[in-house]
């Protein structure tokens, strides 16, 4: 009996928060039809909005992953001093939010700011522009890779590079050969959870960014932009696209979450 | 306190644990449920502690059916193969805590846990955690406290089963003390055959979900009633249909009409007894016990050739 | 290491530098005028609910998904993951959907206090949950047998068995919820009006000023908001030390 409560009370929660209202942007969006969908979602502005997020992502994605392994591997590692701290600094970004995020960097390249003159000097435009929402990006998709990778890495312990070593491998070979295959799942979940967070990332880059429509306007700032100038039938379509992204990333988590727990 | 079990069945999934058992356990004995894995001796220690629920049957505790009563209403002590230790509690805490869901005063609780903890010789380490013991502690707690509150009976999973060689050989021999200066009625379930005949008043031999036979160590090994038995409790050749043990093989060094030709293969001298191996003439292969007079006066070598016959032989 | 400070260490250290430059008094002064204070006390009221909610729904979410059994089990261990993986815009926009104006169920709570609520609810709905999950995996059932075999109820038996294993999971994911709910942006912008004084929460408090050309102010709330989440960082790390506090011999 109690059982079945304790089911139901689960379930029923979730179905109130999560599903409802992901249902619902369906139907919002085919509200109009499905052929002002498509309209709305080849808009030349909402296209630029696409490709914009995509590229932020694609920058960002393959640094913070490079980052990630090496952070882990000198955290679990290398027994240096400030490993705590570098392990609490990597999860800073995870506490912060994104809105203060931006300000930081606003404050830190906006005209007043401790780099902003530099860069203004030599002609680069890192505000209201593609750089900082790249930075922005970057910050607050940082952790992930690191934090899937660490503990496997402690887990799987040492012993396998060791073992390596007596073989005769040297550093680079042990590196490629042994240590990133054994974590390599856990780099791909890692990644996949980076690419979501990049995708979705909105209060920072809407600070960085001016929310320049055609220039520096993302998927997100556009679903924003196109629900205040009601454009509603546009925002749930961009939202729905959105949403199918992020239900593929959903089903990649699934699928690959074993293979990471078992590694 | 005696148990009896009626008629009990279950199964898992597609697999018949047990088969309509049935059984008696003497009160104030000590019970071993002896068998290999998967014969459903753990099942039945479950069972009968209310920790499974038969799919029909009964268990009586006391002469009352206890069928229907949850665990926390039978009044047993239950000792896991895995300590199953209140990670989070002291030692003190972990033995109290019978007591403690039964409300008892503070200083009675107190003095029993200390009786207790000089019973299972942890004295002095009362205020240490679980995770700070060695394997033979942790379980020497869990005894204490399953015996805290009293319980009518006492069922143990496998106790020694974590435990190395020494320690388990030291805690066997401590139960079967406990035992008789308590009397409580004590049921342990266990694969080693060895421990069982150790240890225990009644032996209940158990396989694929049924009770083979139950009887004393001597009997059991003295009178078999199947051959699972023959083979399980102690060692046993299998020539043709018969079954001889390893001592009631007679080995001389010149035929004498009703011996067979058999070769040496192995001779281990394990210090108070040598056994070897023998390869008679038709390929079967016996193994052999001898007494170390008997081995030192056949001067056993590997290759020797010998001459065997059975003393004593059961056919079923 | 470079990166780490030029992503990092660099803005933060910008930022609470920056703050300090009017001097601590105009910094005080603009971090407790009252519409900041409103704001800031509407985000920690709310993170605060929200992480009370989420502990108690959370556990019991994760005692089922790891101790019941059901078909579709797996489909819905795979969407509680779905506030992770869905940009915070889309999930504002999605509750506005049916909790908002031209909701299909006749409830509109948008621009209200209760739309924050349930905005933060959704996104917090994954922390609890994922850190209790794997401790109760790793509870050994058998602990909880000894306990019914010594004749505790069985609240006693959660209550004095259970609980005090899984209480660092629980708080450790109510830690990361609440740090979230604090910092929350995305989802509140769409269905919380943002009006100041009733539904304006820090987060965007700084937003606004940021837009309207208040620096001094949105970095003076900023920061506050910056000590919160390094309070919060600073007490999971305790827990965690204090969680494996027993296993230390």
């Amino acid at each position: 009996m109690r059982k079945y409560v304790l089911r139901f009370t689960a379930l029923g929660y979730l179905l109130l928060v999560l599903l409802g209202p992901l249902v619902m942007v369906f139907v919002r969006a085919f509200d109009k039809g499905g052929d002002a969908l498509w309209a709305t979602l080849t808009d030349p502005n909402t296209l630029h909005a696409f490709k914009l997020t995509l590229v932020i992502t694609l920058i960002a994605v393959p640094l913070n992953t490079v980052f990630g392994v090496v952070c882990a591997l000198a955290i679990v590692r290398r027994r240096f001093p400030g490993a705590g701290l570098v392990n609490a600094v990597v999860d800073l970004p995870l506490a912060i939010s994104p809105v203060v995020v931006g300000l930081s960097l606003f404050l830190l390249y906006g005209r007043t700011g401790w780099f902003g003159p530099w860069f203004e000097r030599h002609g680069t435009q890192i505000l209201f522009s593609l750089p900082s929402m790249v930075i922005a990006t970057i910050f607050v998709s940082l952790p992930f890779v690191a934090r899937e990778v660490v503990p496997t890495l402690r887990e799987i312990g040492d012993e396998q590079e060791q073992a390596a070593r007596t073989l005769g491998a040297n550093g680079r070979q042990t590196f490629w050969r042994i240590t990133l295959p054994s974590i390599r799942w856990a780099i791909i979940y890692g990644v996949v959870l980076t690419t979501a967070r990049c995708l979705g990332e909105y209060g920072a880059v809407a600070v960085v960014s001016g929310n320049i429509e055609g220039r520096t306007q993302t998927a997100t700032l556009r679903v924003q932009d196109a629900y205040e100038n009601f454009n509603q039938a546009g925002a749930y379509g961009i939202a729905l696209v959105l949403a199918a992204m992020s239900v593929l990333v959903l089903v990649t988590m699934t699928l690959l979450k074993p293979k990471e727990d078992a590694a | 306190m005696s148990i009896v079990v009626r008629n009990v069945s279950k199964r898992f999934g597609s697999f018949q644990a047990l088969d309509d058992v049935s059984l008696d356990v003497e009160g104030g004995a000590l019970t071993a449920l002896l068998g290999p894995s998967g014969s459903g001796k753990s099942t039945l220690l479950r069972i009968i502690a209310g920790l499974e629920w038969p799919d029909s049957g009964e268990i009586h505790l006391a002469g009352e059916d206890a069928t229907a009563l949850s665990t926390q209403q039978r009044g047993v002590g239950f000792v896991f193969q895995h300590y199953a230790a209140f990670k989070h509690m002291s030692v003190r805490q972990n033995i109290a805590f019978g007591l403690k869901v039964r409300k008892r005063p503070k200083a009675e609780i107190q003095s029993r846990v200390d009786e207790l903890l000089a019973l299972v010789q942890l004295q002095g380490f009362g205020d240490r955690f679980p995770a700070q013991l060695s394997g033979g502690q942790r379980q020497r707690m869990a005894l204490a406290r399953a015996l805290a509150p009293e319980p009518r009976v006492l069922l143990l999973d496998e106790p020694f089963g974590a435990l190395d060689a020494r320690v388990r050989a030291e805690l066997r021999s401590w139960l079967r003390r406990l035992h008789d200066e308590t009397h409580t009625t004590t049921v342990f379930v266990t694969h080693d055959q060895e421990e069982a005949m150790d240890v225990a008043d009644n032996v209940v031999v158990m396989n694929k979900g049924r009770v083979e036979q139950v009887a004393e160590p001597r009997e059991l090994y003295d009178a078999p009633a199947n051959e699972f038995v023959m083979s399980f409790v102690g060692q046993a050749n299998h020539i043709g249909n018969a079954w001889v043990r390893p001592h009631d093989l007679e080995v001389v060094l010149e035929p004498n009409g009703t011996t067979r030709e058999a070769q040496v293969a192995r001779v281990v001298h394990l210090g108070f007894e040598v056994r070897a191996e023998l390869v008679r003439d038709d390929g079967e292969q016996l193994a052999v016990q001898l007494t170390r007079d008997q081995a030192a006066q056949l001067e056993l070598k590997r290759g020797q050739i010998v001459y065997v016959r059975p003393t004593r032989e059961t056919v079923f | 290491m470079t990166y780490l400070s030029i992503v990092v260490v660099l803005p933060i250290a910008a930022l609470v530098w920056a703050s300090r430059e009017e001097g601590l008094g105009t910094f005080w002064s603009v971090a407790t005028s009252p519409e900041a204070l409103a704001a800031l006390k509407l985000s920690l009221g709310m993170a605060f609910a929200v992480s009370i909610v989420n502990a108690f729904f959370g556990t019991i979410t994760a005692w089922v998904l790891v101790r019941d059994d059901f078909r579709g089990k797996s489909v819905v261990n795979a969407v509680i993951d779905l506030p992770f993986a869905l940009p915070t815009i889309v999930a504002g926009l999605t509750l506005l959907a049916l909790y908002g104006p031209q909701s299909p169920v006749g409830i509109d709570v948008s621009l209200t206090r209760k739309a924050i609520l349930l905005a933060l609810l959704f996104v917090t709905l994954p922390f609890v949950v994922r850190t209790v999950q794997p401790v109760l995996l790793e509870l050994e059932l058998e602990a909880e047998e000894a306990g019914r075999a010594l004749g505790a109820s069985e609240f006693r038996v959660f209550r004095s068995i259970v609980l005090p294993n899984i209480l660092p999971g629980i708080l450790s994911g109510v830690a990361l919820a609440f740090a979230r709910a604090v910092g929350e942006i995305g989802a509140l912008v769409l269905i919380a009006g943002n009006r100041p004084f009733k539904t304006e929460v820090a987060s965007v408090f700084v937003f606004l000023h940021i837009q309207g050309g208040d620096q001094a102010g949105a970095s003076a709330v900023a920061v506050v908001m910056l000590s919160i989440s390094f309070a919060v960082l600073l007490l999971i790390g305790g827990l965690r030390f204090l969680a494996t506090r027993h296993e230390r011999a």
